[in-house]
């Protein structure tokens, strides 16, 4: 019998990436705790950085392998592990996403820690760790993958939510973010369990055959529906399940959160379109009518509540509930517009909201925590740079043209006009409207306040280089974005 | 160069801004002197467009093609007819102006100030010359930003108002627009198999009326709110009076013009037949007529003399509005020279009323009165100004109106009757206006030590005056570029229009025969 009949050469290759995340997430907890071996003096963290460096560049290798291998072999999908790890064009897609935003928070955490006073090697662990689990959430095609994938994130993501011991807020945000996590966390797998129970297996594609035998209305469908559904809800961030998103996002370091309302959405979305175009495909007559009150009543709230916030980090937290919305606007659309649409949303809104919360990062200094409009208040009179990158960013998370965030809510609005979705669209692009109102909020306190304090922004050179890329990615995307179009709508498939 | 004189009209404000970000705003006046030499040169580049446009030629001139995004069906598409060359050359000019005109009015963040200005032409003049419609979007979207901090920046008291008002407003219509073109778009895609953004590839999609008045609703909030159509209006007052005197006359001469060469280039060659459903046709007249004299009426009980100007930009972009929808070669031709003509007298008032807001810092009509006296040279180009808002014969506006009138008649003779009251009105407010500020014994002590206009106040004026001259007195120029291009939308919103007028031996083309003066006279009165 052969040793490796379980886990052979392709299966190996389907990993690598989260192997390679894995291995160095390991040896930076190893490296932490026996630094003393290698090092004498005070402790030396850069290493740390370079460590998930190294790791990225690995799983970038993997990818960059995996996608050479599918062109060349000209196929669209590589199984692994008998069909549990899917290489696809999407799953790719999502995982690039990630690289990039891992990266770069990693980088951009560096000197923030150091103000907090937190730093510690876990944390860097932790962002791999997380990031593994990403990789399972947009690669798997199994029940049982996947949720071990949620799990490694999500548990990730418990910790670093609270990595400010001795901050009130972060441990508080941690705890509800534990709490209503786990509750969410049931209800998916219930629905999991029912979808098990009608299959026999866990495989999506033998599920997907299953319900397709069924009719959309059947009861257990349903039942499997609704609880996958409100675990799905949670995960992005949608009403009514959203209310965690903004206390941990303002109670966690600014850092975290930017990794958490990019990262971790982007991957939930992944996560989200697998079970939604996989399994419950069939049941769309079901859930297209949910799926449409859900993502109303989140544009709504998301944007309703965020006009009154006075925190950044917590406007944009509301504003990051809103773009759940318009993400799923996308899936009730359904057509291959839709889906590249959600594509080249995700992928936008990772650089315009990565660099915003950056923008936030940079704010926090010694013994300021900088996250109120006041704090913002002048900033172009500090440092004009930051400023205008800000205002890139902001109105490309609004929407306005020739930003990347335009490009995402047009192939929203295009897909629900292609699918005759006309009340949805006019209710989706009135939202703009709104969220223009309290993105300009910031810019007003940014432009034409007075600065309330003078001292200068914390800035060191990897968060400059992390800002400016994002924002060079924000406005390169916008005005020419023809080859991130191809990208995303080369990734297409299911 | 003639191939790519459009692409160097759009780009020298652009480059303009490029250097002057690497211009150190301590230095002031090196900015200043910057920015003036960029927007004279955007004039001045803009020039041979006059001298080699070929007036009578058929479609667009001086087209540039290149694909931009093609999975979209995006294109760098851009060239002009004779309505955009008029509004590209009142563009320019007014661009020039303004940024001559702030001179000593900005005194703190001049620089940016300067880089918003040069942003703002660029956007303008794209939105004049795309022919394509995500470009014309992208360009349409460009203009609110630097817009929202000329004025909530360098504004007056309620400009945060004012400025997010602003934004609001033409954000909330533009969307909105966009879910229509995106309509349209599909809609052709499905007749035709690809996706294209190009104006002349979507005039061919054939839509149901129904589709079609959907359509034209989408582009109508979006276009009514810029130019502003009542009851869309209330955004104006506020932006212009909080704005600075270079941003209200940007917004008066230029940025409103956008909504009615919006209706103009894309409603009615795209929609012909939800622009000539009488439904449609009906409520956009009435809408003008009532914007003409709410506008005027509302003019005439304002204390503050910017808003009373603002509100007479409702009343005189009710014209425009109201020619454009008389569709026949009169009322259009005649709507776009007043917009050249509301271009260049509502921007000649706004200046004026810089001119002696710097001197002052209050707009309030009673704390004014005998100017005249102290102020010689001001008290003349302002009645200059006014007269040619009013509408007196040998002045722009006049002609403008009267062909307006001519083609409203026309098309209703109902309409003429309730538009002509607005003339009246017109003349009404700008008159009292005249007298309660510039005649007279000077009542208010302050007003004695004013000095009057120096050397770079009233230069200028002088080119805006010369124009409006020029089409006061001979505008035939005027209408022999406007024929073509206003034929080709008439003749594509009511196919054989010309045919019957040949049939029925009416003369065919705009021809506005100046009136004798008594009518005229009876007119401005």
């Amino acid at each position: 019998m052969n040793p490796f009949q379980y886990y052979t050469s392709t299966d190996h290759f389907t990993i690598i990436p989260a192997l390679m995340l894995a291995l160095f997430g390991c040896a930076i907890l190893l490296f932490d705790a026996f630094e003393a071996f290698f090092f004498t003096g005070p402790r030396q963290r850069r290493w740390l950085l370079f460590f998930v460096v190294l790791g990225e560049v690995g799983a970038g290798w993997g990818l960059y392998k995996q996608q050479a291998w599918l062109a060349a072999n000209n196929v669209s999908e590589l199984a692994g592990f008998q069909g549990s790890v899917m290489v696809d064009g999407f799953g790719i897609f999502f995982n690039w996403i990630f690289v990039i935003a891992a990266l770069i928070v990693a980088i951009v955490s560096y000197k923030y820690l150091e103000i907090a006073g937190e730093h510690h090697g876990e944390y860097y662990s932790l962002i791999l760790f997380a990031q593994c689990g990403m990789y399972f959430l947009a690669s798997g095609t199994d029940l049982i993958t996947l949720f071990i994938g949620l799990e490694l994130m999500a548990l990730s993501f418990y910790v670093m939510v609270g990595f400010l011991r001795t901050d009130k807020r972060s441990n508080e945000a941690a705890m509800k973010y534990l709490l209503l996590g786990a509750f969410s966390t049931g209800f998916l797998v219930y629905g999991f369990s029912v979808m098990y129970g009608v299959a026999g297996s866990t495989k999506l594609d033998q599920i997907a055959a299953k319900f397709r035998e069924l009719p959309a209305w059947d009861a257990v469908v349903v039942l499997a529906l609704v609880t996958t559904a409100v675990g799905l809800f949670f995960k992005v961030s949608a009403a009514p399940f959203h209310m965690w998103a903004p206390d941990a996002y303002e109670g966690a370091p600014t850092t975290v959160t930017a990794y958490l309302s990019v990262a971790s959405k982007a991957a939930s979305i992944a996560f989200l379109l697998r079970i939604f175009l996989g399994p419950l495909e069939s049941a769309r007559p079901a859930w297209e009518p949910l799926l449409s009150a859900v993502a109303v009543v989140t544009l709504t709230l998301g944007n309703l509540a965020a006009i009154n916030q006075t925190n950044i980090k917590r406007l944009l937290a509301y504003s990051s509930i809103s773009h759940a919305g318009y993400m799923l606007l996308g899936l009730i659309a359904g057509n291959d517009t839709g889906i590249t649409g959600i594509k080249v949303y995700i992928l936008v809104y990772t650089f315009m909201n990565l660099g915003a919360f950056l923008v936030v990062v940079a704010l926090r200094r010694q013994n300021i925590i900088g996250e109120d409009l006041d704090d913002i208040a002048g900033l172009m009179h500090k440092s004009p740079g930051y400023a205008v990158l800000m205002l890139i960013f902001l109105l490309s998370l609004a929407g306005i043209p020739p930003t990347a965030g335009f490009l995402g809510k047009y192939y929203i609005f295009l897909a629900l006009i292609q699918t005759g979705h006309y009340t949805l669209a006019v209710v989706a692009t009135l939202y703009v409207a709104v969220a223009i109102y309290y993105y300009f909020k910031i810019v007003r306190s940014m432009f034409i306040k007075e600065p309330t304090e003078k001292a200068p922004l914390a800035t060191s050179f990897g968060l400059q280089l992390a800002v400016v890329a994002s924002g060079a990615m924000t406005l390169a995307i916008g005005i020419y974005p023809e080859p991130f179009l191809r990208l995303a709508s080369a990734a297409l498939v299911r | 160069m003639d191939q790519h004189l459009l692409s160097i009209i759009l780009l020298t404000p652009l480059a303009g801004l490029l250097v002057l970000i690497f211009l150190p705003s301590s230095n002031k006046n090196l900015v200043r002197v910057w920015a003036n030499l960029a927007s004279l040169a955007g004039f001045l580049v803009s020039i041979p467009l006059v001298l080699r446009f070929q007036t009578g030629a058929p479609g667009f001139q001086f087209v540039e093609r290149a694909d931009w995004i093609p999975s979209l069906g995006a294109h760098y598409m851009i060239g002009i007819d004779g309505i955009s060359l008029l509004l590209v050359m009142l563009t320019t000019l007014m661009g020039f102006i303004a940024t001559l005109c702030s001179w000593s009015a900005i005194q703190d963040r001049v620089k940016e100030y300067y880089a918003m200005f040069l942003l703002l032409q660029t956007g303008m003049i794209g939105v004049f010359i795309s022919l394509d419609f995500f470009l014309f979007y992208i360009f349409w979207e460009l203009v609110l930003v630097p817009m929202y901090f000329i004025i909530g920046v360098w504004g007056g008291p309620r400009k945060l108002y004012a400025a997010i008002k602003f934004f609001l407003y033409t954000l909330a219509g533009s969307v909105l627009m966009l879910l229509g073109i995106l309509t349209l778009y599909f809609q052709h895609y499905q007749q035709f198999g690809f996706y294209t953004f190009e104006i002349s590839e979507l005039m061919k999609t054939s839509m149901s009326l129904g589709m079609q008045q959907w359509v034209f609703w989408a582009f109508f909030l979006g276009f009514a709110i810029k130019v502003p159509m009542f009851p869309f209006h209330t955004w104006l007052p506020d932006a212009h009076v909080e704005a600075p005197t270079a941003g209200s006359v940007i917004l008066a001469a230029v940025l409103l013009k956008m909504g009615t060469y919006g209706f103009l280039r894309f409603s009615l060659p795209l929609l012909p037949a939800a622009s000539v459903d009488q439904t449609i046709v009906q409520i956009l007249a009435i809408l003008s007529i009532i914007g003409i004299i709410y506008g005027a009426l509302v003019s005439l009980m304002q204390q503050d003399w910017k808003k009373l100007v603002a509100y007479s930009s409702v009343s005189h972009l009710g014209f425009c509005t109201l020619g454009i929808f008389s569709l026949n070669p009169n009322g259009i031709a005649g709507s776009v020279l007043q917009q050249i003509n509301h271009g260049i007298s509502t921007g000649m008032l706004f200046l004026v009323i810089g001119v002696i807001y710097e001197r002052r810092h209050t707009r309030e009509i009673a704390e004014y009165g005998g100017l005249a006296h102290v102020m010689p040279k001001f008290a003349i180009i302002f009645a200059i100004a006014m007269l040619s808002s009013a509408g007196l014969p040998l002045l722009n506006g006049f002609v403008g109106e009267f062909t307006i009138l001519q083609g409203a008649f026309e098309a209703n003779r109902a309409w003429a009757a309730f538009a002509v009251t607005g003339v009246i009105f017109g003349a009404a407010y700008l008159l009292w206006l005249y007298q309660r500020t510039m005649l007279g014994q000077v009542t208010n002590g302050k007003n004695l030590v004013l000095r009057d206009m120096n050397f770079r106040e009233v230069a200028y004026f002088l080119p805006l005056i010369a124009w409006a001259v020029w089409i006061g007195v001979y505008p035939k120029p005027y209408f022999d570029v406007l024929q073509k291009p206003v034929a080709e939308i008439v003749e594509r919103v009511r196919p054989g229009y010309f045919g019957e007028r040949q049939r029925a031996n009416l003369s065919p083309l705009p021809t506005p025969q100046p009136p004798p003066p008594a009518v005229a006279a009876g007119g401005a009165q």
